[in-house]
């Protein structure tokens, strides 16, 4: 559904992706993994359209990504859960997912809340709360709530783990994978190799902006080099 | 004493109306503030357009010889959302030409570039009007209706053109907060306010949104502008340097980006101003005349912007991850 050819992304001067390839197939949940600065995000954000890239081809179902607004992207078909989860701070939990919404018809969205409320049931205790003061799994339960509210064909992930006790990564990590369970296609950005690689189909593991290593997820976990720079030993 | 108290429902009266003028000049500032955090300091221009809007519609239907005919209510509403249109689309077009293009340059180059823009406008209004009237000191025509007066209980009397002002203000902020705090377009532009990339990421298109907060603020502009005309009758396309320059810092004094803070920063700098034209130089005795109204509205300014440096209600800077 998702084929990534040979992109190159230029921050200013900085090459930040020198010729990035991959894919991804309908119903399959997919993992990037890489150290910091490795390009996981810059990829990630190409796909949404908030970076352009330079060269190489990005197409969504055959159809090119490559100059499309990131507003259009996600009538495509993408939610994206960025990186640092970006919640707006001021809006309630409730606002949020409205927002997330945004592309479609306010009426249609009530089944869909429903639906993030039932993956997620604090978001629904505190759905009148301002997000600024969830804690930080519960905005990063909102991140991905919100994303699903455009219903989107392709998932992108960034980092969901990031910052969160093990108890609540393991906690969306499931939810992650139940979520592909129903039909979503997911990309998952990840530093804690070895809890992605448990839910995930595949994986790819970039280095300095390049694709070094692809495989099934439980090639890749036992794989040396893998292991060595991503799981501790 | 006694004196001082009777001019007081006066002093009020003339608080308000500038107040309520501030205000709505202050959001045009305040809100382009939320979505692109610089000062467009070429709003005042924008809002010195509605004014001449606003006195061009008066003079073309009193050269028609339809002033006396029209009903006035009907002559105002054409005036008010004409001169609000106008100015709103202008202030579109001034974002579209002078700072879209700027967006990933410094915030520094598009305030050069507002403060070029400023100047740009000042003089085309100017060349328009000498061209086509042979001045561009304009006045409004007379509307019998505003200069007559409204006895408001015992010995107090409003004039009908201040009224105007107060009146057209309410409803005018009370349709904006609505619009702002409970439609989907209004959400719009409070996700662009907090996080400009992540409201695209929520499908939001971030340059229609911008677009759309010059709309409304220029609009708001052109409204104050035209209640300027109104109530004052002068226009001259310098006039909107000092209002503007006022409003400006009354959406600071609120805190910069919020706009509740707008309208409160716009009232409390209208008030200051009132109370020291017509109180000072009684509480000094004439030591200090209406004059000094400006420097005395400053001074205070300063001294709660010392004590609150963020603004009356707090200024809404973006926020950076979580």
């Amino acid at each position: 559904m998702l084929k990534v050819k040979d992109v190159h992304v230029y921050y200013g001067a900085i090459h930040a992706l020198k010729g990035v390839s991959f894919s991804i197939e309908k119903g399959e949940l997919v993992t990037l993994l890489g150290a910091n600065g490795a390009g996981k995000t810059t990829t990630l954000k190409t796909l949404s359209g908030l970076l352009r890239p330079r060269s190489g081809r990005i197409e969504l179902e055959g159809a090119s990504l490559n100059d499309a607004d990131p507003h259009v992207i996600v009538q495509r078909g993408v939610g994206h859960a960025p990186e640092g989860r970006k919640i707006f701070p001021r809006f309630t939990v409730l606002e949020n997912l409205y927002i997330g919404g945004y592309t479609r018809a306010k009426i249609s969205l009530g089944p869909e809340i429903e639906r993030v409320f039932e993956l997620f049931p604090r978001l629904k205790e505190r759905q009148k709360q301002v997000a600024g003061t969830l804690s930080g799994g519960e905005q990063q339960m909102l991140a991905i709530g919100r994303a699903l509210m455009v219903r989107p064909k392709l998932l992108l992930l960034d980092e969901p783990s990031m910052g969160l006790a093990p108890k609540i990564v393991e906690q969306i990590l499931e939810t992650i994978a139940s979520i592909n369970k129903s039909g979503v296609t997911v990309l998952l950005v990840e530093q804690n190799a070895a809890m992605a690689l448990a839910i995930s189909h595949r994986g790819y593991v970039l280095e300095t902006g390049q694709v070094i290593l692809e495989g099934k997820a439980s090639e890749l976990a036992g794989n040396d080099l893998v292991r060595q720079a991503y799981l501790g030993g | 004493m006694e004196l001082a108290l009777d001019i007081l429902p006066q002093v009020l009266v003339d608080g308000i109306v500038l107040g309520f003028m501030y205000a709505l000049i202050a959001l045009g500032y305040t809100m382009v503030y939320g979505v692109l955090e610089f000062i467009n300091f070429a709003h005042s221009e924008i809002f010195v357009l509605g004014a001449f809007v606003g006195v061009e519609i008066l003079l073309l239907l009193e050269s028609a010889g339809h002033l006396a005919t029209l009903h006035t209510a009907f002559v105002l509403l054409i005036v008010i959302l004409s001169g609000m249109l106008l100015s709103g689309l202008a202030a579109v077009a001034l974002e579209r030409v002078a700072y879209r293009p700027l967006q990933r340059s410094p915030r520094l180059v598009a305030l050069i570039s507002a403060i070029g823009a400023s100047f740009f406008l000042q003089d085309a209004l100017r060349f328009f009007e000498s061209l086509w009237r042979n001045t561009f000191y304009l006045t409004y025509p007379t509307l019998d209706v505003l200069d007559k007066t409204v006895p408001l209980g015992l010995n107090v009397v409003v004039p009908v053109k201040s009224l105007l002002v107060i009146v057209t203000a309410l409803v005018a902020l009370a349709v904006l907060h609505l619009f702002v705090n409970r439609t989907r377009l209004g959400a719009a532009i409070r996700a662009v306010a907090q996080d400009p990339d992540t409201a695209s990421l929520m499908g939001i298109p971030v340059n229609r949104v911008i677009a759309l907060t010059f709309f409304v603020g220029g609009a708001m502009g052109g409204l104050a502008g035209v209640l300027f005309g109104l109530h004052y009758s002068l226009v001259n396309p310098y006039s909107g340097f000092f209002p503007g320059l006022k409003a400006f810092t009354a959406a600071v004094l609120g805190g910069i980006g919020n706009i509740p803070g707008a309208m409160l920063g716009g009232m409390v700098l209208g008030m200051l101003e009132a109370f020291a034209a017509s109180y000072l130089s009684i509480l000094t005795d004439g030591a200090f005349g209406a004059e000094y109204k400006d420097v005395f509205a400053f001074v205070v300014l300063i001294l709660i912007l010392i004590l609150r440096p963020k603004g009356l209600l707090g200024e809404k800077v973006r926020e950076e991850g979580a």
